[in-house]
């Protein structure tokens, strides 16, 4: 195991060494000390290793992240795993705002809390959260899933296109063309699959589904300001 | 709203996503009085940690022990100098009665006695222009200068201040001048004080507003008129929490404000939150701060509650009760 002390070597030291693994590489798993809520740790990572972060994170928090699978033993800030592309990210505390922005893939589990904007414009990737969300997450959701086992939010998935979400407690209000829809067994067989690799044991029938009314599709003059 | 719109609409998104800039905020309300000769200290830290939020000027307000039938006047001087030689002298002849100053670099604290506040107030202003008060009320100091915080806290010897509490911010200007008039904290009151991260979008009208209503407001800030506005609902019968719930309807805009009072420490969102917030609890402090690493030198960080405030709700602690609930805004 590679130990790199981020408070000693630096940030940039860091995710030098981390962006120098090839896929090949001998060199699969990482522990990082001392992350004092430093921003950026772990961004566009390429190679299939594992970092594990002891501490509290900053802003970007594996941003951008493909194959490698980042594991933050604490709470991270805003715009955790934005834009990830692939592999797994696992947030052992909460997730500040923004968490899974734009996401195209890869898999995102929060074991705390997510704030406000939650999976905003995620696009592919599965955020699975084992607390609540705040206000305006999913908007804009193009693709992917959003599991959360506690509540949400005001205006959930507002301006939603075909992303999923499945809420197990409440949600404070729907966002503009989002619906609650039925579970069918399709969904639950998904949600199933979810709770499984989020680590969950909630039941995939005690969640309700949102998604798309898909009535923002298409031009509608009527709704013309 | 259409998907036509919602695609113009995705530059909200951006705004929403604001990067790790655009002012810094700390604020430290000790619980455990053991640690207030190291407030100072703690605060200067956590605002140098935060510099790279802002590095147009910082300041700091301290609330520090505070002699019976005496209060405090801060004041500020670009020619410190000529301007405050013999000031305690002038004033106190002005007042007959006694007057003690300390100079620190460009600040000067008057202690006179608490019942001739407005006199001095208005007595400086009429004779000493180019003196400015940054702050009155018993316990309250403030000191703020254009520069680094690492710089204002040396010229104010920061970190050897003690208090029962205090906010620091560092400033990335907006929407005014970078000018010591332009830095934070704003006094809003009698030993009141607040610091606001974020950009009011209203302050114009709103400006105009309470200058109508005969609010003095000095300059075109928009924090300051997040700080006039408090003042002017409190001096209309709002308490403080009143006037920051209040503020939620009346300020158009992104606001996160930590306020001080004289025993006092609160803290407010606006609805949509986006500045970024995290407060730390224990037994011994309740700590705010722009982001987790102003917190991660405190004592005992690691086993603290931690969380985000939430949107439209205003939290305050006060030495006065031990609750530490915080109320739903309406």
């Amino acid at each position: 195991m590679q130990t790199f002390d981020l408070e000693a070597e630096g940030l940039r030291a860091l995710n030098s060494a981390l962006h120098a693994q090839a896929s090949t590489t001998n060199q699969t798993v990482w522990e990082i000390l001392n992350p004092k809520g430093s921003h950026a740790i772990a961004v566009g990572l390429d190679a299939p290793i594992e970092v594990t972060i002891k501490g509290s994170t900053g802003y970007y928090c594996a941003g951008m992240n493909k194959q490698a699978t980042v594991h933050v033993h604490g709470s991270t800030g805003p715009g955790t795993a934005e834009n990830m592309m692939s592999g797994t990210v696992i947030v052992e505390g909460d997730a500040s705002q923004y968490a899974g922005a734009t996401g195209n893939g890869g898999t995102l589990i929060i074991k705390g809390n997510a704030s406000s904007r939650c999976g905003i414009s995620m696009k592919g990737i599965d955020i699975i959260v084992h607390g609540s969300i705040g206000h305006m997450s999913a908007f804009m959701a193009q693709s992917g899933n959003l599991v959360v086992c506690g509540d949400a939010g005001e205006a959930l998935g507002d301006s939603l296109y075909e992303a999923r979400l499945f809420v197990r407690g409440s949600v404070k209000s729907l966002g503009a063309d989002c619906i609650e829809k039925e579970m069918r067994a399709e969904h639950l067989a998904i949600l199933e699959d979810l709770l499984e690799r989020g680590g969950c044991d909630a039941k995939a029938s005690e969640f309700k589904r949102y998604g798309s009314a898909r009535k923002l599709y298409n031009f509608n003059i009527d709704n013309a300001y | 709203m259409e998907k036509y719109l919602v695609l113009a609409y995705t530059s909200r998104f951006h705004e929403l996503r604001e990067a790790p800039a655009m002012c810094g905020i700390v604020g430290l309300f000790l619980k455990d009085q053991s640690l207030e000769p190291k407030l100072g200290e703690m605060l200067a830290d956590m605002l140098i940690t935060m510099t790279d939020r802002g590095p147009d000027s910082a300041g700091i307000a301290i609330y520090t022990a505070h002699s019976a039938g005496k209060a405090k006047l801060t004041v500020q001087a670009d020619d410190a100098i000529a301007s405050f030689e013999k000031l305690d002298d002038a004033l106190c002849k002005a007042l007959r009665g006694s007057v003690s100053m300390s100079v620190k670099d460009s600040h000067a604290v008057l202690e006179i006695q608490a019942e001739q506040m407005d006199e001095a107030r208005a007595y400086l202003t009429a004779n000493h222009p180019n003196v400015r008060i940054m702050s009155r009320g018993e316990n309250l100091e403030i000191y703020k200068e254009v520069g680094l915080p690492k710089d204002v806290a040396k010229r104010f010897d920061i970190r050897k201040m003690s208090g029962s509490h205090g906010i620091g911010h560092t400033r990335m200007a907006t929407e005014s001048a970078v000018t010591t008039l332009g830095a934070h904290p704003f006094n809003t009151g009698i030993d009141q004080c607040l610091v606001h991260n974020g950009s009011l979008s209203n302050h114009n009208s709103l400006r105009r507003k309470l200058r109508r209503a005969g609010v003095h407001i000095e300059t075109e800030n928009d924090s300051e008129v997040g700080a006039a506005y408090l003042t002017w609902k409190m001096q209309n019968g709002a308490t403080l929490g009143e006037a920051l719930e209040s503020s939620l309807t009346d300020l158009d805009g992104f606001f996160t404000f930590v306020v001080g009072t004289k025993d006092g420490f609160g803290v407010v969102r606006d609805p949509i939150a986006c500045k970024p917030a995290v407060m730390a609890e224990t037994d011994q402090y309740v700590a705010f701060g722009s982001e987790y690493r102003a917190l991660v030198n405190l004592p005992g960080i690691e086993t603290a509650r931690i969380w985000e405030p939430e949107p439209a709700t205003v939290y305050f602690w006060s030495h006065n009760t031990a609750s530490t609930d915080h109320e739903e805004a309406a």
